[in-house]
Parts: C-alpha cells; structure tokens; sequence
C-alpha cells in the first residue's frame, strides 16, 4: 500500500508537469498580448514594457525561468492586476469557489443518493418515474438557468435569500450551491438507482433476505454500499467538475471566485493568472482522483490495492 | 476547504462504523438534517429580512429627516491598479478621477477647468511653455499637494524601470524629450518638467498642443507624492492603503483583487464643501441581469443594461441614455500582405459605406442607444471656444443611399472588370458584435447585387492580430478618444500612421491633418476648419473607411440619483456633484 502510493505520488508530480509544459506552450501560441495597450505604443515602448515582464527573451528561456520558479512555489505576478501575485489572488478567491463547490456536492449527492434508493425499492412506481423527472430535468437544464430562476424568484421576488454578492456571509452562499447541486444530483441519482437495482436482484440479496434480514437491514447494509462504487468513480470528475464549472454561477451571483478569473485571464492573455489556474485545477483534479482510487480499496474489498496491479 | 475536510472525515467515520447497521442510517440523517437545516435557515432569514424592510419602509414614511447621502453603484470588472502610471483601463481612470486631481478636471459641461492649478497658467508666447501656479490643496494624509508630486509622477511614468503604457503613450511628441526617452537617447529624468518652487510647475512641450489642457485632466498626469511611493515601494498602489488621494473621494476597503470597494467623502479636498455624497459603496458584476435584478430589489442605484435587456426596459421611466464617444466603422484594407484587394478601388468603398441602412441597425439590432454615425469625430465630443460641437461644423457624411451605392457599384465592379464580388468582413465574436455582422452583411448583400459577404468572427486578440498583419479585407473596427480633441482621431489614418494598418494614404489629408498640430497649433479657427475638411476628405471623398454608429449606453437609474456627470474621455464619470434627493 505504501509503495502504491509512493508510487502513484510519483506519477502525480510527472502529470503536472506535463500539464504545466503544455499549457506553458499553448499559451504561447495563443495570439495577442498581455500588455494590454499593445496595440497603441510604438515598438521601442512596446519593447521596455516587454523587458520589464521578461517577455523579450525566447520562449525556452521563458519556460525554463517559469518552472524554476514554479518549482520554488512561486506563480510569478499577474499582467491584468499589475503586480499582483498570482499565489495571493488564487488564495484570495479559493474560499467562495470552495464552498459553494462543496455544498453545492454534499447537497446535491445526498439527494441524489436518496432519491435514487426510493427510485430502486420502489421501482416503477410513482416514486420512481418523479425520481426519474428531477435526474433529467437536472441533467438538462443547465445550471445557470436554474441560477437565474433561483435568483429571480428566491431573491428578488420573495425576498428570501440575497440575490447575489458576497456580503452575507453564509446565506450568500445557499442560492449558488442549490443551482450547483442539481448536476450532481441528476448525475448520483441515476448512478444509485441502477446500481441498487441490479444488486437488489443478486444472490446474497436473496440469501440475506431468506436469513431473515429486515428489509431496512438489507437496503442499507448490504444493496447501498455495494451500489456506491461506481457513484466514487464520477464523484472525483464531478468535484472536479462542480469547482471549475461554477465559472457561470460565480458570475450570476457576483462571487469573488476563481473560475470567473481563470475565464478573463484567458481573454486578457495574462499568462501568469492562466498556468497559475490550470496548475492549481490540475492539482486539485490530480489528488481527487487519488483519493478516489485509494477510496475504492476502502469501500471495496474486492480491489486491493498493491504495487504492479494498475 | 473545512468544508472539504469534514466531507472526507465523514466518509471516514462512516467507514469506520461499517459493522454497525446505523452507520448508513447516521448519515442519511446527517444529510437530512443538513439539507433541512439548510432551508429552516432560508425561511427564518427570510421572514426576518421581509419583516425588516417593512419596518423601514414604514418609519421611512413618517420620518422625513436629512437624507443619507450614500450611493450604491455596479461595476463591470475589477480595479486592475491605482497607479497612475500604471492604469491602462476604463474602470481605473474612473475611480482615479474620482479620488485623485490634476492640474485640471472635466466640469459638468466637460469643459477643462483648473482643478489643483491655481486659475489659467501662463503661457509663453510661442505656445510651448506653461507654468502653472498650484492652489493650496492637501493630500489624504494632510501633506501639501506640491509641484514636486506632478513632476515625479510624471518622470516616474517615463522611467523604463516602471514599465508605463499610457506615460510614454500621452507624453510623445506632447512633453519635451518624451519621445527621446521613449527611444532610449535621453534619460527618463530629462523630461520637460519642473518644479520651479513648491506651488509653481514648468511644463514644456515639444510643440504648441491645442489640446494641452485638456489632456491635464487625464489620469496619466496626476500627481504622486514622491516620498510615499517611495516608502511604499513594490506595495505602492496595491490596496486602497497604499495610495494617497488628492481628489474629492478616497478609496477604502479595496483589497487589491477583490469584487468590492467603497469611496468616502475626502475631508482633505480643498474643495470638499462641494461634495454631498458621503459614501459611494461598488460592486463588480459582470452579469447583466444580475446587476438588473439587484437594481429591482433596491439594492444598487444604476445598473447598465445591454441590448436585450435595454429593450426590455425601453419605456420604463427610469431608462436613462448617455451618449458615448466611441465611434465603430469599416475598415476597408486596401493592401492585403502586399497584394491589392477590390477595396483599393474607391468606387467600390463608396458603394459599401452606402448600402446600408444605418438607423434601422441601431433602432432594432444594437437597440442600446447607439446613434448612426455619418462621420467619424463623434457627437458631444469636442466644442470650439464659442461651445459648438465639431459636428455641427462639419455635418454628415456618406449617408445610407441604396440607389447612390447601387451605381457606384455598377461603376467599381466595370473598373475592376469583374461581375461579381466577394468580400470578407472580419468581425467580433461577441454577441451583439455578431449580430451586427449578420444584419450589416444582409444589408450589404441585397443592396449591392453581384456582391458576397463572407462573414469571420473570431476573439478580439485574433482580430487584432490579424489587424496589426493588416490580413483582412474589411472589417469593423472602434476607436474611443484619449483626449478631447478630434486629433485623437484624425492621427489614426496618416500615411504609415501606427494604427492606420489598411494602406489608406492621401498626401492632402496627411497635410491638412499634421497642419493642425504644427503651423495651426495656435490658430483655432483656421485649424478646426483643416481638420473638418481632412475629415470631408476621408469620409465623403475617398471613403476611406465607412462609418457606422455611435454607441450608446443605457442605464436604469433610480430618481433620487441627481448629478452623475458623464464624460466624454479619461474617467468616465465624476461624483463630485452627484446627491442623493427624494428618496424617502
């Protein structure tokens, strides 16, 4: 196990390096300029304010600086805020990001995972086809649709919730996590009702039935853990997902978050912020599905976890 | 990230439960009760929330006491910086404005009038010295305002070491040397001024500049206070701590980065009994229907609207238009990397800048208050000394004509000796941008049979790279004024000029135009007449570009906001004589 994850830590650094070389020269090749006047200064200006951002130099002796730096944990400075660093900005505006991300995840795999039991025990029933309406409504609707209606009648029609901005501390947060919770939702909902009623039918279903176990006994205990597994195998993208794709709600609600950043760093060119971003995201991605693949072992005794079996 | 943590630990205790059936159980519960909590936490705000606003409203009522002075304003995007030299964006220069003065300021008539220059400054008798006497005005910190300060910040944006766009961008061939400096044969320290005493400035020019004054205005030429950026150092301008303010608001609660920030009454301005606001509290949102909906709910004073919101709101009363002075156009590129395209013949220009109906593109596609522009030196822009816009000079030109640029056509296609064309317009990929090039395209397509347009949109870096290679056959393309004086405009199609990048090049525009910054510098009239018949020239004679509208905007503005000016360049707005009235 410990080789394993030495192993896999290994990996994980290899990965994000790869990552953090290609975005380095993608972003490269992305036209315009940083310098957001570029286009009004004369060349002999245009080049002092190039050399001040060491944009002068070839792009292999810009690679090398940057990940020597980024070795040292240092994401160099932001061209849209000037001189701001890109390490305080992410720092800054993680919070917001995280914690709508994660109600937003909580909230929504718990009501999938609830109404994707009652959907299985109560297969073809009412219950099933509602169950079944709310996963594809969540699927299909994208989720700022559901932030604009959150929005207009939660907040500005019944008063009950601020309608956006970051002012009031937790409630702020309870509009954005809903309208993030319904992908997760839709997605853990159908997830569980599958799996559950495929081991529902299965024989040590059965032969704990014939033991005598009480239905409540059978449902949680032996058919919902067995039916977990293939929720832990999306839930890592999903998180992923949930953190980087709140870009749009952080927008409707005016959060101070980090996908809205990431967004207009690209449009503006502003290198630092973009790798400092996808650095950050590959990280975050990277380590989820660890946790995922070390979670499996836990959930599942069947997999086991050792050097050479992956 | 506690939240991450208690999620994971969860999970653990979970696992660790396995062999107890209430495990599942536990949790179940946890999550209900979470979920719950969650909306028994809504509902408890929100009875109060409501119940609040009552009350208020009904002591409101009653009690018409003075009225708070505070306004509550949306911003579409961040502070990038607080540097004078360093801002290079809109949102920038509209809070410099607002916290930080100059030799002069932009009144309610957006004329320049002397701000922390003390009345006119003399000038010398060949127009290229100005001294300028300063009035006793402090900064935030209580500290004089001195010459010192402008002569600083204004070598501090020349000095390569700070790395300035706009410095170098305002100062060449303007403030003696800049442009040396800019080239690298002189030191930044040369730069043509000087503080002569503590309250007495010497500006010299490199060439009498009509619009000089004017320019003093602009946030490039505030002043800074050289031992405190000094002592501040890379932290200058950082947070709203790290600057000093001179104007009629300061800046607080700006963290550098952040979606928030608020200006506050400076008691320091020397002219502070002007001021009535007391407190003008920003919010960035980007989303346009979300700055509507806090609009509605009382929560912010003005909110902008875009296309299609504007005509949502097209008869609510409280819709108000400002006029911009961003002027949008076809480019014709004439020379496409080294080879003549169709659009070097002039008939065929004339022909497109004529072919479309300009007022139905503004009344039903951009629908947000935009004008058609019949001219390329925008309306309510520049004024002679007797206060007469420049457009009412020089009139309009190139005018939608379907039967004029039908002929024209017929006449450039023979020329050409072709019988069909097909032209690319390379376009914007925003909304509206597209929409604007679909209607622009039909337009132009059914009034000029024998014509194809091939529409490219793509992002506004692309564009201009593609601008810069000058790799497109048309395109439409904007240009907002750096100062107030139609230079700012005229300067973009000299021959060779930086931005002229389509190969439009008439010797009789180049003279009328460099006239007007050289020999009639200092005759206004002889040298507003030069620059109305250069502009006759590029529009009405050699169509050398088409002119398409004026944007507009649209705000919703609550009725009590009184005062808000407008300008026309630099900061956008001035909040020096806004108020707040009848809103109880």
């Amino acid at each position: 196990m410990t080789k394993y994850i030495i192993r896999r830590i290994v990996y994980m650094f290899i990965t994000l390096f790869l990552i953090a070389s290609a975005t380095f020269f993608l972003m490269k090749a992305l036209p315009g300029s940083p310098i957001s006047s570029a286009s009004k200064l004369p060349p002999s200006q245009l080049a002092v304010v190039e050399a001040k951002y060491g944009l002068d130099q070839p792009v292999p002796v810009q690679y090398a600086k940057y990940m020597l730096n980024l070795a040292k944990g240092d994401l160099g400075n932001s061209f849209q805020f000037k001189n701001a660093s890109v390490t305080d900005l992410i720092m800054n505006r993680l919070g917001p990001s995280v914690l709508i991300g994660s109600q937003g995840l909580i909230l929504g795999v718990a009501i999938g995972i609830l109404l994707g039991m009652i959907a299985a025990l109560r297969q073809n029933t009412i219950w099933d086809y509602g169950s079944t309406l709310i996963a594809i409504i969540g699927i299909s609707i994208p989720s700022f649709v559901f932030a604009t209606l959150l929005q207009y009648w939660l907040g500005v029609k019944w008063g009950l919730l601020p309608v956006a901005l970051w002012k009031d501390g937790w409630m702020s947060s309870i509009l954005p996590s809903i309208a993030l919770a319904m992908g997760p939702l839709a997605t853990a909902s159908r997830f569980i009702r599958t799996e559950m009623i495929e081991v529902i039918s299965s024989d040590y279903i059965t032969l704990a039935k014939s033991k005598g176990a009480s239905g409540f006994e059978i449902a949680f205990k032996h058919a919902f853990r067995n039916a977990l597994i293939p929720l832990i195998t999306v839930l890592g993208p999903l998180a992923a997902g949930l953190l980087t794709g709140s870009l749009v709600i952080e927008q409707i609600f005016a959060i101070p978050g980090i996908g809205e950043q990431f967004v207009k760093a690209i449009v503006s060119n502003d290198f630092s912020i973009i790798m400092g971003t996808t650095i950050f995201y590959s990280v975050f991605l990277i380590v989820i599905i660890f946790v995922v693949d070390v979670l499996y072992g836990i959930v599942d005794p069947r997999i086991r976890l050792s050097g050479g079996s992956k | 990230m506690i939240i991450v943590m208690n999620f994971s630990e969860y999970l653990k205790g979970v696992i660790l439960l396995k062999n107890s059936k209430f495990a599942w159980l536990l949790s179940l519960l946890l999550v209900v009760a979470l979920f719950l909590a969650a909306c028994g936490g809504d509902k408890e705000e929100g009875t109060e929330t409501t119940k609040d606003t009552e009350d208020t409203d009904a002591t409101t009522e009653e009690v018409a006491t003075d009225e708070e002075q505070v306004l509550n304003l949306i911003m579409n995007a961040e502070i990038p910086t607080m540097d004078s030299a360093l801002v290079t964006d809109a949102v920038g220069f509209d809070l410099l404005n607002n916290v930080n003065e100059g030799l002069y300021r932009l009144n309610q008539d957006n004329v320049a009038e002397p701000a922390i220059s003390e009345g006119e400054p003399t000038v010398s008798e060949d127009g290229l010295v100005y001294t300028f006497t300063l009035r006793d005005a402090n900064w935030s910190d209580g500290s004089p305002v001195t010459a010192n300060d402008f002569e600083f910040a204004w070598k501090r944006a020349m000095n390569p070491d700070t790395a300035s766009e706009y410095g170098p961008y305002m100062m060449d061939g303007v403030i003696k040397n800049a442009t040396a400096i800019m080239e690298g044969s002189m030191e930044y320290t040369e730069l043509g001024v000087k503080a002569l005493d503590e309250k007495t400035l010497e500006v010299t020019l490199e060439k009498p500049t009509p619009y000089f004054l004017s320019l003093m205005s602009f946030g490039t030429f505030l002043p800074q206070k050289e031992e405190f950026v000094t002592a501040q150092g890379e932290n200058y301008a950082k947070n709203s701590e790290a600057v000093l303010y001179n104007g009629p608001f300061t800046l607080a609660n700006w963290d550098g980065t952040g979606l928030s920030w608020q200006l506050l009454k400076n008691e320091e301005y020397w002219d502070k009994d002007t001021v009535k606001l007391t407190e003008i509290n920003y919010d960035v949102v980007k989303e346009p229907g979300t700055g509507v909906n806090l609009y509605s709910e009382g929560q912010k004073d003005k909110a902008p609207l875009t296309g299609e919101f504007a005509m949502q709101y097209a008869a609510d009363p409280e819709l108000i238009h400002e006029s911009e002075t961003s002027v949008f156009y076809f480019k014709y590129n004439q020379e496409r990397l080294g080879e003549k395209t169709p659009l070097a013949n002039v008939n065929i220009r004339e022909a497109i800048s004529k072919a479309f109906n300009k007022q139905d593109l503004v009344d039903v596609v951009l629908a947000n208050g935009s004008v058609p522009a019949n001219y390329l030196i925008p309306k309510d822009f520049t004024f002679d000394a007797d206060a007469n816009d420049f457009r009412d000079v020089n009139g309009d030109m190139a005018e939608f004509n379907a039967d004029e640029a039908k002929a024209a056509f017929e006449t450039g296609l023979s020329e050409l000796g072709v019988s069909e064309l097909t032209i690319e317009l390379l376009n914007g990929d925003t909304e509206s941008a597209k929409k604007t090039g679909e209607y622009l395209k039909n337009q132009l397509e059914t009034n000029l049979p024998g014509l194809t347009v091939k529409l490219k949109e793509v992002p506004f870096n692309v564009r201009l790279d593609l601008d810069t290679n000058q790799d497109y056959e048309m395109q439409i393309a904007g240009w907002g004024p750096d100062y107030q004086d139609p230079y700012t405009f005229m300067n973009l199609w000299l021959t060779g000029g930086g931005n002229n990048q389509m190969s439009y090049s008439n010797p009789e525009y180049d003279k009328l135009v460099s006239s007007s910054v050289n020999e009639l510098a200092l005759d206004p009239e002889a040298r507003w007449q030069a620059l109305a018949d250069a502009e006759k020239i590029l529009i009405d004679e050699d169509f050398g570009i088409g002119p398409i509208y004026q944007r507009g905007l649209m705000h919703l503005q609550k009725p009590y906001v009184k005062g808000i000016v407008a300008h026309p360049f630099g900061g956008d707005y001035s909040y020096k004589w806004a108020y707040i009235e009848g809103k109880n």
